[in-house]
């Protein structure tokens, strides 16, 4: 099977390429409509897709054996170990004893609809 | 014993002609940019010495200080405040990035694989090459901070931020980057050396060797790699954004501007968990190949210690929080990991246990090696155990930031680091410089060098638990902790240090005169069965010239019955 | 200096070496850009106000750069496809075409900064574009890094030598695109 798969045409690599774009044409857009779990849903599940569409199509990754899929498997389990370990404290603006301050500060004012705070209008 | 060595001839091996000693090479393609892996194993080898005898130098400096607190410390002098926090920053730094790492995987690991798999070399030998070379640049730069304006950084090898982030905290607007700059070197370094290592492991075994007839050290220093490879990514990242909060002004760890502290403490555990499993396995292997050879038993349960490393390696990255309990994290989150690092001792017992059945009926030698792999054994454990004390959330608030902890991880990583460390170099030595080592003296060295570190570290836990806290540089100041009993330890400890760093001067004098006049030691001192004992010690380059050896059965088949020998070598065929 | 080693031609996995030293080094690239993206992803989350910032990041580059690096994902994996089939010059030349590609991702990227840079949003404005300059210039120098590699394994590829090269140049290639293809919604397009 392998051997075979190496020998794809040149077309069959410029039609994964299309569909990329297309895809790409839509994650772009997707976002346009403003409603956020379309925004969600196509940049990162169409990020997904691509990803996996690179991986099998360009870089093979279906035609080398299989533990290098369970690799990048790990790899990518072990990076959601650390969110879920990382993310509970990461994401408070206050704890046991702590609390970050500049964070509750703007927060607060986003949240009263102050205008933007970039530092171009400073 | 007859030393008819079967010379395996794979159809791999047709092109050997062109590769063998056969050109001369210069001084400089032999010892300074060599591409031999077992020149480049003794480049990491001795510069992990010197790096220890630097490291050991710095614990002598802070040690008299904190037993004679204000005098003037023979060969460094007056020990002010901020050279005490600089000597116990980089003194933790050293021990682990650049004695515990280059010297048990780096050095055995370039050592050992490719002989003990039946290869030539490493499979990329020049990215073996380079790992070096990136090392010793490492070395170099977490040594030159010493001398740069405002010393070396002073922060903790945990360097925590803000404290290590700001210059008007820590008073070393260089040292801390170089210090950063050093580590993030070194793991590049350790990135491409473990990649070379996992590779040729993995790609290059002789025809014959399956999977289960890897020799357990091999096993073990190619899952440190992974494990390596799989948790350094976080804290490299982590090292860039430090870097930046240096010296670009940008505030990732500064709550002041939005953002998070303790988000570097994550980045940092999560590779310094795995990072003690890391250099604890490779330990674990050689006391393996050690205990088996000297009590001329089949290892006990082969496939449950290789997947105890594993389940121990999967589960090493789901307790690194247990560093932080005390750091403001969340409660619920303290409770997971507790449950977690309790859970991990259960695989380490197990690895003991398996050890002391395979010692269990066994016609036991006490060499100088096997004295080292037995008190690896017993000192970890006590390391282990107490761990369990500290991995309980409840306790470990009480007993955070103690000696206690500190005792407790000297107990782990003395043992591997050194105790380990000793155990391989005696036990590889005639393969390495092909002559033995003098027994007698070697014997003394183990000696004097465990005793005293039992007798350094036994009264810290009894200081830790009278409320010690780590980190402070004269405790004179604090009549809580300057009773005199505490003094006593105090100076008891310092005094045992000295002992300890004083023995080994045997050790080195040991080494040279064996290395210039010791008795020659043949191809396989020890009657071992791994394949690196079938190669003239020292062996040549390309290891074995008459052609790579052939792999028919499993490392450890130590007295099987009906044979006449009470060893079976791996290249003997059936 | 000397041949190979035999370690090197063994391939006991059956993998070719290079090939499984380069799914390595991907695993652990992974972990790196795994991490800061982690954190970034956390932070971004619990921050409401980020998404001012994030509205300020420049669509049109971020979607040319993509099409940009995506392009040169396809010329990689054709120089893959020439390289199989022997045609060592046709490799190179689309290799060189790839080096192009990254030039041009560059140089969008060099005009995308200094136009953010000249407006104040520079990496010290806050955490939102101290990690946008990171992780962005983080996968820049993989970029970099692949170019200058890929440089080299033209040049031995258009003598017909060492065209496994290709392959493995290539996978790390597509590697830096498929980050790429993750920082675009991070950084670009979530707002």
């Amino acid at each position: 099977m392998s051997e075979e798969e190496h020998q794809h045409p040149t077309s069959h690599y410029v039609k994964i390429w299309a569909i990329l774009l297309v895809l790409l044409a839509v994650s772009v857009t997707g976002p346009m409509l403003e409603i956020q779990w379309v925004t969600l849903l196509t940049a990162f599940g169409i990020a997904g897709v691509k990803a996996y569409m690179v991986a099998v199509k360009f870089m093979h990754i279906d035609q080398t054996p299989r533990f290098v899929t369970y690799l990048v498997t790990t790899t990518l389990v072990f990076m959601l170990l650390f969110f879920a370990g990382t993310a509970p404290d990461v994401m408070k603006d206050h704890g046991t004893n702590w609390e970050k301050p500049a964070w509750i500060a703007a927060e607060a004012a986003y949240a009263a609809g102050e205008v933007s705070h970039e530092p171009e209008h400073h | 014993m007859a030393e008819s060595i079967p010379v395996g001839h794979g159809s791999d091996d047709a092109d050997h002609g062109e590769h063998g000693g056969h050109h001369e090479m210069t001084f400089g393609e032999k010892y300074i940019f060599p591409l031999d892996h077992k020149m480049i194993s003794m480049q990491y080898m001795f510069t992990g010495m010197f790096m220890a005898i630097i490291g050991g130098f710095f614990a002598y400096a802070f040690r008299m200080q904190l037993a004679f607190p204000g005098m003037e410390v023979p060969g460094w002098g007056h020990v002010s405040p901020a050279d005490y926090n600089s000597l116990v920053t980089n003194h933790g730094t050293i021990m682990i990035f650049w004695v515990a790492m280059p010297v048990l995987i780096a050095a055995f690991g370039n050592y050992l694989i490719p002989l003990m798999i039946g290869a030539d070399d490493m499979v990329f030998p020049k990215i073996n090459r380079l790992s070096y070379q990136i090392f010793l640049l490492s070395a170099v730069i977490i040594l030159a901070a010493f001398f740069v304006e405002g010393g070396a950084f002073g922060g903790a090898w945990t360097a925590y931020p803000p404290l290590s982030t700001k210059a008007e905290y820590n008073l070393t607007p260089l040292g801390q980057t170089f210090w950063i700059v050093a580590v993030a070197l070194e793991f590049v370094a350790f990135l491409l050396g473990g990649i070379n290592f996992i590779t040729t492991a993995m790609n290059s075994r002789a025809p014959g060797m399956k999977m289960w007839d890897i020799p357990m050290v091999v096993w073990m220093i190619v899952i440190a790699s992974i494990l390596f490879m799989l948790s350094v990514g976080p804290l490299l990242a982590g090292g860039i954004m430090m870097i930046f909060d240096q010296q670009v002004g940008t505030a990732f760890f500064d709550p002041d501007q939005g953002g998070d502290p303790v988000l570097w403490q994550h980045l940092f555990w999560f590779f310094g968990h795995p990072e003690v499993y890391v250099v604890l396995l490779p330990a674990v292997g050689i006391v393996a190949e050690v205990i088996t050879v000297f009590s001329r038993k089949k290892l006990f349960g082969y496939k449950t210690i290789l997947y105890t490393a594993i389940g121990t390696g999967v589960l090493s990255f789901t307790v690194w929080a247990h560093h932080q309990f005390i750091s403001g994290i969340d409660p619920r989150m303290a409770n997971v990991f507790t449950v977690t690092t309790l859970l991990i001792s259960v695989p380490i017992a197990e690895m003991m246990f398996v050890y002391i059945a395979t010692l269990y009926g066994g016609s036991i030698t006490l060499t100088t090696p096997m004295l080292w792999a037995l008190s690896f054994i017993f000192e970890f454990l006590i390391g282990g155990i107490t761990g369990i004390f500290l991995g309980a959330s409840g306790n470990d608030i009480f007993l955070h930031d103690t000696y206690f902890v500190l005792a407790h991880f000297h107990y782990t990583f003395y043992p591997i680091a050194i105790i380990g460390t000793f155990a391989g170099f005696t036990f590889w030595f005639p393969k390495m410089f092909g002559r033995m080592m003098n027994d007698g003296l070697g014997k003394l060295h183990f000696w004097l060098t465990v005793i005293p570190f039992n007798l350094i570290f036994l009264p810290l836990f009894v200081l830790g638990t009278a409320g010690q806290h780590r980190r402070i540089f004269d405790y004179t100041n604090f009549p809580d902790l300057a009773l005199p009993w505490m003094q006593d330890l105090r100076v008891l400890a310092t005094v045992s240090l000295c002992v300890m760093l004083g023995a080994q001067l045997i050790f080195f004098y040991n080494v040279i005169t064996s290395w210039m006049s010791g008795p020659t030691a043949g191809k396989n001192p020890w009657n071992s069965n791994t394949l690196e004992w079938t190669a003239t010690s020292p062996p040549p380059h390309g290891n074995w010239p008459e052609g790579l050896p052939t792999c028919y059965r499993g490392p450890y088949e130590y007295s099987v019955e009906g044979r006449e020998s009470d060893f079976w070598p791996q290249d003997e065929p059936a | 200096m000397s041949a190979r080693p035999i370690a090197t031609t063994r391939s006991t996995s059956g993998m070719p070496t290079p090939r499984l030293a380069v799914w390595w080094v991907i695993a652990s690239e992974i972990v790196i850009f795994g991490g800061l993206l982690g954190s970034y992803i956390m932070h971004r989350i619990a921050h409401g106000a980020w998404a001012e910032h994030a509205a300020n990041t420049n669509v049109y580059f971020g979607t040319t750069n993509t099409f940009v690096l995506l392009t040169s994902s396809l010329f990689a994996v054709l120089a893959h496809q020439a390289a199989e089939r022997g045609e060592g010059k046709k490799a190179a030349n689309l290799l060189y075409l790839v080096i192009g590609g990254g030039a041009i991702f560059l140089a969008i990227k060099a005009t995308e900064w200094s136009m953010e840079i000249s407006h104040g949003m520079t990496i010290t404005a806050n955490t939102f574009w101290s990690f946008y300059y990171t992780a962005a210039g983080i996968h820049a120098l993989h970029v970099v890094a692949g170019m200058i590699i890929m440089l080299f394994v033209a040049q031995t590829a258009k003598r017909n030598e060492e065209l496994h090269r290709v392959e493995i140049i290539g996978i790390y290639w597509h590697f830096v695109d498929v980050v790429w293809i993750f920082l675009f919604p991070l950084l670009y397009i979530a707002k």
